[in-house]
């Protein structure tokens, strides 16, 4: 009897772990494989460098490729290197129990848990309205007050307190070089009391800074990319402190011997033997944040756009929200459906290319080192 | 003592230390002689290895320790306000019981604590590499790999490392907390032989466990026991004709 349960617990020890093996590699193979088989004979040229069409039933996916890539980019500038900071801050800097330590592991803690739907919400709240909107709201007060000036200078029929009508204060707008008033000038059609309407220099005034510019206090590429890098930033905390955690006590002793400052010592010692670590917790953050939709749902993503973001405050589209759209929002789901197994392909090929670049780069680094 | 001029190099005064609650050192008062070798011996956690790091504030590091009394070299406080550690542990050599090279290459281990006091002519390195090394005994071995990796080197070469390592910085006392322990007798050899050749320009100090080493290698030797001092004098005096007991039966191999 007492054999036979050894047998079944040998057997458990040795077995289990294999067969938990073999099933999360067959599951990876059936998700790959499935993707590759239906996806692959859709992807053509075409696929990667033209923009979508037809109500994205047609055409590419090159936008949300460069968007994709330009989030990503983004995000990894803003996360790793405040990531990177903090984690060297924790392990290296602060006393272990400290008051503000603690408050900085369990807000990094909390970060990790909270739901992404919510970043994305808090992104809206803090970046784009109350970031971007101050910074709106500043330059539009400059702004403003080259209105007043161009409208009170000479020439300008509301000049020194005269009343003119919006006809003449549009064609005078408009006038002016550089078509820099041009686009006020536009605004001043929809004026409720028409255009023969007779107003000074404070009516127009008053109505044109009515109605700010938005430029940065809109869903765009930076705000995106920075409420993404909220998200990454605990799993790059974690996992660099795991890499730093790793560099022996007894090389920090020799260099400190040698009269190195802690500065020096971890700059020199600590950082390059944790580069490996530092290096594959940033790209396992940055495929995790790849990946994600929820945070740029209402910071920047778009349900189609022609070409790639060329600045911050571009909107773009992306990867996964492209998918979401292909399959549910789609007027013609069926019709889609190559498009979906394709873009799905590209986003998986993305996601495990930077799982492999981390593994290269590691064992890149790691060959470096032994020779 | 002795009949030739001795200079004190370091002296420690009603020296305490405590880890936490735990009294480590108890009130130890010890002179160090320049151009000299001092070994400390004792039993595992008799206080010897803590002693020695208090010459360079290597305890610093460790949290909850608390030090009182004073260590004078060359008659300044160590622990005393002003001072600079970081200036202090360039004069204050150390090779640790484990080699240490950082995994860096050979040529760069030497260099360390020279780039970091801000030598950046190549030309100039060069010559701290070649000296520190040939100063080490280790030149001849590695001459030609000065840019393979430092972990490559045997244990014995790997320790010498490390000393080549410390005196590149050109400090005035070396601290060894027994450089040999994971050494064979070839390697041990050698060490030894490279601490005799040493002493003319530094002021070492040695922790050992192997009394033999202590006996061929130190001028003076220290006995520690429970954190205390228990005695010390000329090597050849503690080894041929103790005066307390606890040193007679320590050496003569009655307990420890």
């Amino acid at each position: 009897m007492k054999e036979h349960r050894k047998t079944a617990i040998g057997f458990m020890a040795l077995r289990l772990p294999l067969i938990a093996t073999v099933i999360i590699l067959l599951t990876i193979f059936a998700i790959v494989g499935n993707f590759v088989i239906t996806g692959a004979p859709y992807l053509s040229w075409e696929f990667f460098t033209a923009a979508p069409t037809n109500a994205n039933t047609e055409g590419g996916i090159y936008p949300a490729i460069i968007g994709t890539a330009a989030l990503v980019l983004l995000m990894t500038l803003a996360a790793v290197p405040v990531g990177t900071i903090t984690a060297i801050y924790l392990t290296e800097y602060a006393r272990q129990n400290s008051w503000f330590a603690r408050t900085i592991r369990f807000a990094v803690n909390t970060l990790a848990g909270v739901p992404s739907v919510v970043f994305g919400l808090f992104g809206l709240g803090f970046f784009i309205q109350t970031i971007g909107g101050q910074i709106d709201e500043a330059r539009w007060n400059k702004r403003m007050e080259v209105f007043e000036q161009t409208i009170q200078a000479n020439g300008s029929p509301l000049a020194h307190g005269k009343i003119a009508t919006v006809a003449e204060v549009q064609t005078y707008l408009t006038s002016i070089p550089d078509d820099d008033w041009s686009e006020q000038a536009t605004k001043f059609s929809a004026f409720p009391r028409g255009t023969t309407a007779r107003i000074n220099d404070d009516i127009a005034k008053r109505y044109i800074a009515s109605s700010v510019e938005l430029n940065w206090g809109k869903p765009s590429l930076i705000w995106a990319a920075l409420t993404l890098a909220l998200l990454t930033l605990p799993v790059v905390i974690v996992s660099v402190e795991e890499s730093l955690r790793t560099v022996p006590r007894d090389i920090r002793e020799a260099s400190l011997a040698l009269g190195a400052t802690k500065w020096e010592t971890i700059r020199k010692v600590v950082i390059p033997n944790s580069l490996t670590g530092i290096l594959t917790g940033s790209i396992l953050a940055i495929g995790r944040g790849a990946g994600e939709v929820a945070p740029i749902l209402f910071t920047g993503v778009v349900y189609s756009a022609q070409e790639g973001p060329t600045a911050l405050t571009d909107q773009f589209m992306h990867l996964g929200y492209h998918l979401y759209i292909l399959s549910t929002q789609s007027p013609d789901v069926d019709a889609t459906r190559p498009l979906q197994y394709a873009t799905t392909l590209v986003l998986l090929g993305l996601t495990l290319a930077l799982n492999l670049m981390a593994i290269l780069l590691r064992s890149y680094i790691r060959r470096k080192q032994a020779a | 003592m002795a009949k030739e001029e001795l200079h004190t190099k370091i002296h420690s005064q009603n020296l305490s230390l405590y880890y936490g609650e735990k009294q480590a050192l108890r009130n130890i008062e010890l002179d160090m002689f320049a151009n000299k070798v001092t070994a400390f011996i004792g039993p595992s956690g008799c206080g010897k290895s803590t002693f020695l790091r208090t010459l360079n504030r290597m305890n610093d590091l460790i949290p909850g320790v608390k030090i009182t009394g004073e260590t004078f070299i060359d008659g300044i406080d160590i622990y005393g306000p002003g001072i600079n550690v970081v200036n202090l542990r360039k004069r204050v050599g150390m090779v640790f019981q484990k080699s240490n090279p950082f995994p860096k290459s050979i040529y760069d281990n030497i260099a360390y604590g020279s780039k970091i006091n801000g030598v950046t002519k190549k030309a100039e390195l060069d010559e701290i590499v070649e000296t520190s090394l040939k100063g080490a005994a280790l030149w001849n071995e590695v001459k030609d790999r000065l840019q393979g990796s430092a972990l490559a080197l045997s244990g014995g070469q790997q320790q010498r490392l490390c000393i080549a390592r410390a005196i590149a910085v050109n400090p005035e006392i070396l601290l060894m907390d027994e450089p040999c322990s994971a050494l064979d007798p070839i390697s041990t050899t050698k060490i030894e032989e490279l601490i005799c050749d040493l002493k003319s320009s530094y002021t070492i100090v040695i922790v050992t466990h192997n009394m033999q080493q202590a006996a061929r290698v130190s001028d003076y030797t220290a006995f520690f026991y429970l954190g205390e001092l228990i005695e010390y004098d000329l090597t050849r005096r503690i080894f041929t004709k103790p005066e307390k007991k606890q040193t007679e039966d320590y050496i003569t191999g009655r307990f420890g």
